[in-house]
């Protein structure tokens, strides 16, 4: 009877082993941490990609708009894919897009915004990664939502799609 | 010749000192690069990767310890960042008082059966 009873829970102990490693392996292998409070944008000095001189981060945030940063390089192809939906984007007039060029070839980044087109207001220089990681970034591309309160309330890891363009057409509505 | 002596003692020394204080410098910054998690790779530290996430982690540390942060404000900085999960020991807080607790009350209770089972032997 006792050893009966050892193996029933050996049992329940083995499935429920089972049943966490197994649902473990559908996980994503990249940890993104959860935004729970906005988070304040970085204080920085950058280089733009169009004239090459230094700009501070007030200076590029300044407005009253809603801002997305969105990381990208010509070497990403997944940069490529949404591209297009980035372009769809900078029609609309509620939001400016800021362009992080990351780690990238200066005369291929501008062969790539020379093929597909410049969605951006403005572009600025990342070659080292330094402010992709100020702003919390993992790598190319993602994408940074701030509000009008220079708060960065959602983060975009890995290319956009079509519900997140329309997610974010809804809250700049 | 003398003069030459002194000279070349001078340069040694001073050229040591700098040497030495290089090699206290990267000890250090190897200690925090070892303590903090690529996110992006497969169970790796930023020290053993290579990737560019890890590549921009060590230049932002060089460029904080340069302007003089402590390891436990490079730490706040990059858990400000990341969360708590960048950090390879976890801090003690309301999120992670079962993780430092938990082995603790585990060896308590273990010497609690063991000194139970002893002391009921003793009897017989």
């Amino acid at each position: 009877m006792k050893n009966k009873l050892t193996l029933i829970i050996l049992f329940i102990f083995l499935s429920f082993c089972f049943i966490i490693f197994y649902k473990g392996l559908s996980n994503s292998n990249t940890y993104i941490p959860k935004i729970n409070n906005e988070k304040n944008i970085p204080v920085f000095k950058a280089k733009d990609f169009n004239t090459n001189t230094y700009i501070d981060s007030e200076k590029i945030f300044e407005k009253n708009s809603y801002y997305i940063v969105n990381i990208w390089a010509s070497w990403c192809v997944p940069c490529r894919k949404e591209h297009s939906l980035l372009m769809e984007l900078s029609k609309n007039q509620s939001v400016i897009l800021i362009g992080l060029n990351y780690r990238d070839n200066l005369s291929n980044a501008k062969k790539f915004i020379y093929e597909l087109g410049n969605p951006y207001t403005q572009i600025l220089i990342d070659k080292e990664g330094i402010l992709a990681i100020e702003f919390g970034a993992y790598g190319v591309p993602e994408t940074i939502f701030i509000d009008k309160n220079k708060k960065i309330i959602k983060k975009f890891v890995g290319p956009i799609n079509k519900e997140i363009l329309d997610e974010i057409n809804i809250i700049v509505k | 010749m003398k003069i030459l002596k002194i000279f070349l003692i001078i340069f040694l020394s001073v050229g040591f000192s700098q040497l030495k204080s290089d090699e206290k410098s990267d000890v250090f910054k190897n200690k925090i690069l070892k303590n903090i998690r690529c996110l992006i790779c497969q169970g790796q530290s930023v020290y053993d990767s290579e990737s560019d996430f890890a590549s921009s982690i060590k230049m932002i540390i060089d460029k904080k310890i340069n302007d003089g942060l402590k390891e436990e404000q490079i730490y706040e900085f990059l858990r400000e960042k990341y969360g708590d999960w960048i950090i390879y020991e976890p801090e003690f807080n309301k999120n992670t008082y079962i993780l430092w607790l938990l082995p603790l009350l585990l060896f308590l209770l273990g010497g609690a059966i063991m000194y139970k089972k002893i002391s009921i032997k003793n009897n017989e």
